[in-house]
């Protein structure tokens, strides 16, 4: 009660000072921000490109129908895949028909076989496992063929891994700098109250008594800035979604995560700063 | 209450401040402590309220030795002593009342203590009509005074004052004294640094006098007629006190 109120107390003695703070922290808790947006739209994009990710196995003709139904029980229990649609041959012929447009009449009723589509669930769309399906499903004895197109599917999963150490190298970055600059900002007001920091420790106050003020300021103004900067984010991806393309914003959690995260490095920010002073003098 | 037990002190940078320094302070007693400017009276005081730890040897104070002091024991005794500087150390942005109230909020004490004895304090130290008053309002001897009450709002046991009245006039310094004396009179130590040897001379209280960091007289283990006072100090070129903060 007493820490809140003399952190209350020092911000209206130096009503600049915390001002400047609480914007120092929003902007770079904004470049912070932004950098986690444009993440998650890449994240996005590359959710979206892999759901496409699927294993056909291609049916003879021969194919018993009881038995094809029976595989396809059997393949929808393996705990990768999600969904399995039987294509006929008849569907087959009227998607190629659709895709390929002007050319449609190149296909001829019984020339494109039957086929089992697999779909798999996310998180196991990595080529070792759409490998290990594929080689599971060639083992039926009517399944002529299986594609998966693994060329691909191995480049997007690079990919995907790159934006992954991309986005965490970054982001630890990101996050270093923000802290570093709120650390920065706090050990000003440590550095203008030095004298009566100097008086407490003379008169006996103890090290969390001192510093117990300075961490509410940094919980106050890492919120604060935190605020700010999820309204200055919002703005830019406001702007973004107006001008140039379609995009998608934090869901509440990370909002939620956002303002933790901004509260967490301020009060680091605190003890960093108090702690280096008071070791100090 | 306070022992000094062959205790020395270096600095990385500016070498030895104290040497073999042996002393003990009773219950009440009015202590000066001499010596030229870098001689190390005030690495002695600091040494006093744990501001910093003995290279060697061993200060006892009031049952905390400096050789196993937890912060928290340190923060318990700093409340049970008195230190006052020549610099006054007020907080300018605070009336003379509300910077002795800080030394006794920082404590986590009632309200209502509190205000009874910021007012007795100050009643004590002669100040109760400029309570209000902001430090830039006062003489230097009435911000030593605001000082010298802050230092006593937690009923020290000593009184620890380096230079309290270097920075004052001839007649700030006189009352100041007095104001010290009577401390002293009421049952406090008073520890206190000078090097003022006329205020020295003219009192009959013990002297422990220091030159490059040991002490070279102690009056109550030398008679008085062995009081080299006379002799001129030697100043030290690089003082390794003078420049130490806290």
């Amino acid at each position: 009660m007493r820490s809140a109120r003399e952190a209350l107390t020092a911000s209206r003695r130096a009503p600049l000072l915390s001002a400047l703070g609480i914007v120092t922290i929003a902007f770079s808790l904004f470049a912070f921000g932004l950098f986690g947006l444009v993440a998650i739209n890449i994240r996005k994009a590359l959710d979206e490109v892999e759901e496409r990710v699927e294993v056909r196995a291609f049916l003879s003709d021969s194919a018993d129908i009881e038995a094809v139904a029976a595989a396809m029980k059997d393949i929808g229990d393996f705990p990768e895949v999600l969904r399995i649609d039987y294509v006929s041959k008849e569907k087959a012929l009227e998607r190629a028909r659709k895709e390929m447009g002007e050319f449609a009449d190149v296909f001829e009723a019984g020339v494109l076989p039957a086929s089992i589509e697999v779909h798999l669930r996310p998180g196991m769309r990595s080529p070792s496992s759409v490998r290990s399906v594929a080689d599971r499903m060639k083992t039926y004895s009517f399944i002529d063929d299986v594609r998966y197109g693994e060329e691909w599917v191995e480049k997007l999963y690079r990919l995907r891994n790159i934006a992954t150490v991309a986005g965490i190298a970054l982001g630890v970055a990101f996050a270093a700098v923000a802290i570093i600059i709120i650390g920065a900002t706090i050990r000003m007001t440590v550095l203008a109250r030095a004298k009566e920091i100097s008086i407490m420790r003379l008169v006996g106050a103890t090290d969390m008594f001192i510093r117990l003020p300075f961490l509410i300021d940094g919980l106050v103004k890492g919120v604060l800035g935190g605020l700010l900067a999820l309204v200055f984010v919002w703005v830019a991806n406001r702007v973004v979604n107006e001008y140039f393309m379609q995009t998608i914003f934090f869901d509440r959690q990370l909002i939620f995560l956002g303002v933790v995260g901004g509260a967490v490095m301020g009060v680091l920010g605190s003890l960093f700063s108090v702690g280096r002073h008071l070791r100090r003098i | 209450m306070i022992r000094l037990t062959d205790v020395a002190k270096e600095y990385p940078r500016s070498g030895v401040a104290l040497a073999q320094i042996s002393f003990e302070v009773k219950k009440g007693e009015f202590v000066y402590l001499t010596g030229p400017s870098g001689s190390g009276k005030t690495t002695i005081l600091r040494l006093l309220y744990m501001d910093d730890k003995p290279s060697q040897g061993e200060v006892w104070i009031n049952g905390v030795s400096s050789k196993n002091a937890t912060g928290r024991e340190i923060s318990r005794l700093r409340r049970r002593l008195g230190i006052v500087f020549q610099d006054f150390r007020l907080l300018e942005d605070r009336s003379a009342e509300a910077n002795v109230r800080f030394a006794l909020e920082v404590t986590g004490a009632p309200k209502a203590t509190i205000r009874a004895k910021v007012t007795r304090v100050l009643t004590q130290v002669g100040l109760a009509s400029k309570a209000t008053s902001f430090p830039r309002e006062l003489s230097g001897g009435e911000q030593q005074r605001v000082a010298i009450a802050r230092a006593l709002i937690n009923d020290p046991f000593v009184l620890i004052a380096d230079e309290p009245t270097g920075n004052l006039d001839e007649r700030a310094t006189r009352s100041v004294f007095q104001l010290l004396r009577d401390i002293n009179s009421s049952g406090t130590a008073v520890i206190m640094a000078t090097h003022d040897l006329d205020l020295v001379r003219r009192s009959n209280y013990r002297t422990i006098e220091l030159n490059h960091g040991r002490v070279v007289f102690d009056s109550s283990e030398s008679p008085a007629s062995e009081r080299p006072i006379e002799e001129p100090w030697e100043v030290r070129e690089t003082p390794p006190d003078s420049t130490e903060q806290i």
